[in-house]
């Protein structure tokens, strides 16, 4: 049990904490009425995915990848920079996403005077649209 | 089997696309009612003309063949092939098509419909549809047309557009496109067990079941599935779309429901039993022991159809749907014929189909000529119509004496043809079914001739009225043609009709040798 | 000339940025530039794209390295048949789309046309973008491009399409994740994300869980975006509520896309030997397909709304495809899914034209309230009813010919079951169509008389569109049917000849 717990829990604790970040995100998008915490929940859904990205590129003791002649020659190990890139990028997709999830929240607001789910959809009823 | 050589020539492809042709003349010509019916006429003319210089050919030991493209599925082209048996079906409804064009003109005038460019072009996509039929290559290029003519004539279904009319075209619509499903799914499983599904003489299902590869319950379930994607022939339970479809105007009834669509029906059976199975095959595919083969099933599902449609027709009081039940009556004499899987049953069962489009279609005109002529739609009403519409009446007498089996018009020849192959079959349990249902033709068609002849009318009105010449010149037409079929087959005359007997050999020749 | 044709993979979804910012600039100066602009190049577009599928068919896969980078560390766009072919068949979608909204947006949003431009050409980036890609964390990137301008595009229409869109923000986003972390688990055990760079590395590791993993993330991901059946329910919604335009570049070309980045997942990264050996999920696939063709024909026929009944019905067309790819071992299977691919961006773009001209010229979305409109509006009620009828399966339209390659496909892998669905499913078609043809066409309204019905069409930038797709579903049916004779089966035999990287599949 011990062994279990010290060979796949804590040497890859970077894993569980993301995937446990990821239920949390993931409960919060399905559970939770109010429009916003959904998008709470998105935003940590996505981030518990970035950091599983970036700790999958981290290696212990490793430098900043800026290679030259030297580096090399001296034997240094330096960390996986693809997945910096990659995320970086998903960064900013997750960004827009945000924001154009927070727009729409604003403009439902504006027509409906409400972020709860089951109140917007009653005042839907209420318009007979 | 006979070697057939055979002959290339796009003759089948313009033919076919005669009606296509008109139908968008029509479209195009809406506005101008006297060039929209020419251009039907015409296209008629010239599709009948073009079907009948192909009958020299044929006649002459050779098919036509005209492959338009090979599908996707190998071994599938889509394309024409115009056999003996196929150009009897065309040649029929061809030419009927000319004569009810005239008809049309004068129905729809008379009677002032609405609708009438969409009438004709509904029409003309019908006929192509059924020329298609009949002078497809395979299954799946008849499959095609088959879907064609379905579609097609849904509109002409509910021509009225009354409610009622609306409820009979989705149940039109209902049984046929179900149908069409069953259909295709034969249709596809036939290539996925043969790899082909050219109609072939002798059958192309015959090779896989004697080398065990197809086992006899797949083929009586394909059988069955071919005989529900035929539901056109409106064969007994499933028969109830063709009276409810007699809301249509007279002239598609008569055309469509007597002629192209219940014919198409027939007419695929006939093609599945001796060009996919083969006479041989469907003697040998049992269902149930060594007795009930699938000849038998289906000589069994006629000769109940005919007697239980016959008994239905008795008790109709509105003369369109008496004559629909007749119909489905007759149409089991086909698929009779083609159940006993005999030389002479098949003979009568091809016979048949021109036989019975002509005299039926007299009776159709007749019944929409006392419609136009004194608006009366049932029976019990006509009394004394005999009296006011002679020529009319006398064309209904003698066709309805053809339907009963009695001469001087041409049933008698392919009841005579039936009774001889249910003999040659040695099932006599079928040659007296024939007999009953020739019977009980006699039970509802002679009351019709009594009504009309015998009874006094109710009303004062006793000079001559008939339809306009644009409806009786027609059907006069188709009278003459059914009594000429007989004197020529009795007499041996040897004249123009001669034709279609010598066909008829040389399909029989060809499908049991 | 020579050295441009070599850039074609990339400036196909270069010039559609470019032009987004282009309309913008143009579009604060005058109004009437943004619908020239985007057509011009849609237009070019599309004959890259054709020009790309030329040389694609006569000298094999394009490979094209982003500025020069060897893959597999440069991204790299990799064009083959199947490519090619989605491309051509999402431009020319997007081409006839942008004619349409022209009046469609000027009545339905009039202060909101040049964001509409500007965010449509954007959308056309994204979907160009996932075709072209050989890179799978490239694909997520366009995907998302895509996904954003799909929602800021229905949420355009305003109210209702606010939730719809919202709930399509949250579940697109949550599938886009899962596509996302499936590529990561790829990375993380083979250290690369170019796609064939992937088929090399990874049979070795199939046995690996973590592989499967992925390949499960990357099926449901995709699933969601592609609105197959059971994930469907952001759909509908979105569909129905969506400006006119925009339900159309969405249903008949993002749903599209959608697929083709699943089939390319499916076949590209991973393996038949794969799917067949190590995750049996083609059977499971197929059967969720036949569920989705039964159900979204059912709720289908009781819709009311003309717009989501046509909504639902695209998720019965989904399951088509689906079924199509899960019966990838037959020989006609994967050809039926990408044939129906090209028939359902026909059709169904045909039909969802029709509905927004009809809400443009009467303002209906009931069809109970459709009865005359085959006079009043007779060139699109024609349109509609040859799509229909090809929805249907009535030959010799386009419907039919994937019919009948999935009947095929069907019978060889004998299951019966599939068999049956497809063939209720033509009946079930034809319920919820034919109350439609039947109101438009046979109904006769209370107290009209039938001179009183005078034609008003919707404007010819309105019909003419629907009216080629609503042809061209006869066309194509036909040159399908005529197979090997036309150049349309050999793309498609090319297309699956790729996939499945051998010739498994025997050209007929």
């Amino acid at each position: 049990m011990m062994e279990w717990l010290i060979g796949e829990v804590f040497a890859k604790y970077n894993y569980w904490v993301s995937i446990v970040l990821m239920l949390i995100g993931f409960y919060a998008m399905i559970a939770k009425g109010n429009l916003i915490k959904k998008i709470i929940g998105l935003n940590i859904f996505q981030t518990a995915i970035f950091l599983f990205f970036i700790s999958l590129a981290d290696i212990r003791g490793g430098t900043e990848p800026i290679v030259s002649e030297e580096i090399i020659h001296m034997g240094y190990v330096y960390v996986n920079p693809l997945p910096h890139v990659l995320i970086l990028t998903a960064i900013v997709v997750a960004v827009a996403t945000t924001a154009v999830a927070l727009a729409l929240v604003i403009r439902m607001y504006e027509e409906y005077g409400t972020m709860e789910e089951e109140e917007i959809i009653e005042k839907e009823r209420e318009m007979g649209l | 089997m006979i070697e057939e050589s055979i002959v290339y020539s796009y003759r089948p492809l313009l033919a076919i696309l005669c009606p296509a042709t008109a139908a968008i003349l029509i479209l195009l010509s809406s506005k101008r009612s006297n060039v929209r019916e020419s251009w039907t006429i015409i296209a008629g003319i010239l599709q009948f003309s073009l079907v009948a210089s192909m009958v020299p050919i044929i006649l002459e030991r050779k098919v036509i063949e005209c492959t338009f493209f090979q599908t996707m599925f190998e071994g599938i082209a889509f394309g024409f092939k115009v056999d003996a048996f196929g150009l009897i079906f065309a040649l029929t409804a061809s030419f009927l098509w000319i004569l009810v064009s005239f008809y049309s003109i004068g129905y729809m005038r008379s009677l002032k419909e609405h609708a009438q460019t969409r009438y004709y072009f509904c029409f003309a996509i019908a006929i192509f549809g059924a020329i298609g039929i009949a002078l497809s290559a395979n299954l799946l290029t008849l499959f095609i047309f088959y879907e064609i003519l379905t579609v097609s004539t849904y509109p002409l279904v509910i021509h009225d557009q009354s409610p009622e009319a609306l409820s009979a075209g989705r149940k039109y619509f209902a049984y046929l496109l179900t149908s069409g499903v069953f259909f295709l799914f034969a249709v596809m499983m036939t290539y996925y067990l043969t790899g082909t599904t050219d109609f072939t003489n002798g059958g192309i299902l015959k090779e896989g079941f004697d080398a065990g590869s197809v086992s006899s319950v797949t083929l009586a379930i394909l059988f069955f599935c071919f005989l529900l994607g035929f539901l056109k022939a409106a064969w007994m339970p499933f028969h109830s779309w063709l009276p409810t479809a007699m809301i249509a105007p007279t002239p598609v009834s008569a055309l469509l429901h007597a002629v192209a669509v219940v014919k198409a029906g027939v007419f695929g059976i006939v093609r599945i039993v001796c060009y996919i199975y083969g006479v041989d095959l469907m003697g040998k595919v049992y269902l149930v022991g060594e007795h009930l083969d699938l000849g038998l099933a289906l000589a069994c599902i006629a000769g109940f159809t005919m007697i239980v449609a016959n008994l239905f027709a008795i008790a109709q009081d509105n003369l369109k749907r008496r004559l629909a039940y007749s119909t489905i009556n007759q149409l089991s004499y086909i698929l009779l014929g083609a159940g006993l899987l005999t030389t002479e049953g098949i003979r009568g069962a091809m016979i048949h189909i021109p036989f019975h489009g002509f005299m039926k279609i007299t009776l159709f005109l007749c019944a929409g000529a006392i419609m136009v002529a004194t608006g009366k739609k049932n029976i019990s009403e006509m009394s004394g119509v005999g009296k006011t519409m002679p020529v009319t009446m006398l064309a209904f007498t003698i066709t309805a004496f053809g339907m009963c089996g009695i001469p001087p018009a041409c049933g008698f020849i392919s009841k005579w043809f039936l009774c001889q192959g249910a003999l040659q079959a040695e099932e006599i349990a079928f040659l007296f079914i024939l007999l009953i249902a020739s019977f009980l033709d006699v039970v509802y068609f002679f009351p019709i001739i009594h009504t009309a002849f015998f009874k006094k009318p109710e009303g004062v009105g006793e000079e001559i009225k008939e339809a306009p010449l644009f409806m009786l010149v027609p059907l006069s037409i188709t009278a003459i043609f059914s009594v000429i079929f007989f004197l020529d087959f009795i007499l041996r005359l040897d004249i123009i009709s001669m034709y279609f007997y010598k066909l008829v050999e040389l399909a029989v020749g060809n499908v049991i040798p | 000339m020579l050295i441009v044709t070599e850039h074609f993979p990339v400036l196909v979804i270069v010039i559609s940025m470019l032009s987004a910012f282009t309309i913008l600039i143009a579009g604060r100066w005058n109004k009437k530039t943004c619908l020239p602009i985007s057509i011009a190049t849609i237009s070019v577009q599309l004959f890259m794209a054709l020009f790309i599928l030329n040389q694609v068919i006569t000298r094999g896969t394009i490979h094209y390295r982003l500025g020069g980078w060897a893959p597999p560390w440069g991204i790299e766009y990799v064009i083959d048949a199947f490519n090619a072919y989605v491309l051509v068949i999402v431009l020319f979608i997007c081409l006839l789309t942008a004619i349409y909204a022209k009046r469609s947006i000027e009545r339905e949003q009039p202060h909101r046309i040049v964001p509409f431009y500007v965010v449509f050409q954007l959308l056309i980036t994204g979907l160009c973008g996932i075709t072209v890609t050989g890179d799978i964390f490239n694909l997520y990137v366009f995907l998302e491009i895509a996904s954003l301008a799909a929602y800021a595009l229905i949420a355009v229409a305003g109210r209702r399409a606010l939730k719809a869109s919202y709930n399509y923000v949250i579940m697109g986003s949550i599938g886009a994740c899962f596509y996302l972390l499936g590529a990561g688990f790829l990375y993380a055990v083979t250290g690369s994300l170019n796609m064939a760079d992937l088929s090399h590395l990874l049979p070795p590791l199939y046995e690996n869980k973590v592989v499967q993993a992925a390949f499960v993330f990357f099926v449901v991901g995709m699933s969601i975006k592609m609105a197959l059946f059971p994930l469907h329910i952001w759909q509908p919604d979105a569909y129905t509520y969506a400006p006119s335009a925009v339900t159309v570049i969405i249903a008949a070309a993002m749903s599209k896309v959608s697929i083709y980045a699943f089939i390319r997942v499916f076949f590209s990264v991973f393996t038949t030997e794969f799917i067949r050996i190590y995750v049996p999920i083609a059977t499971a696939i197929s059967w969720i397909a036949a569920i989705a063709i039964i159900v979204g024909s059912i709720i289908a026929i009781m819709q009311s709304n003309l717009k989501r009944m046509l909504a639902y019905s695209s998720v019965a067309q989904v399951g088509y495809i689906v079924l199509g790819v899960g019966l990838y071992s037959t020989q006609w299977g994967l050809y039926g899914a990408l044939m129906h691919i090209l028939n359902h961006a026909l059709t169904k773009g045909c039909l969802f034209l029709v509905a927004g001209a009809i809400i443009y010229r009467y303002g209906l979305w009931n069809i109970h309230d459709f009865v005359g409109l085959g006079k009043k509006m007779p060139y699109t009620c024609a349109a509609f009813t040859i799509a229909a009828l090809s929805m249907i399966g009535v030959p010799p339209s386009v419907g039919f010919i994937t019919k009948l390659c999935l009947l095929a496909a069907s019978l060889e892998a004998v299951e019966y079951a599939f068999v049956a669905v497809i063939l209720a499913s033509t009946l079930l078609n034809l319920v919820y169509f034919w109350r439609v043809i039947e109101r438009m066409y046979f109904v006769k309204g209370e107290g009209e008389e039938e001179k009183e019905i005078r034609k008003d069409e919707a404007p010819m930038s309105m019909v003419l569109p629907a009216l080629i797709l609503g042809s061209l579903c006869i066309i194509v049916g036909i040159l399908w049917l005529a197979g090997t004779e036309t150049p349309l089966l050999p793309v498609v035999d090319h297309a699956v000849n790729a996939l499945l990287g051998t010739g498994v599949v025997a050209a007929p």
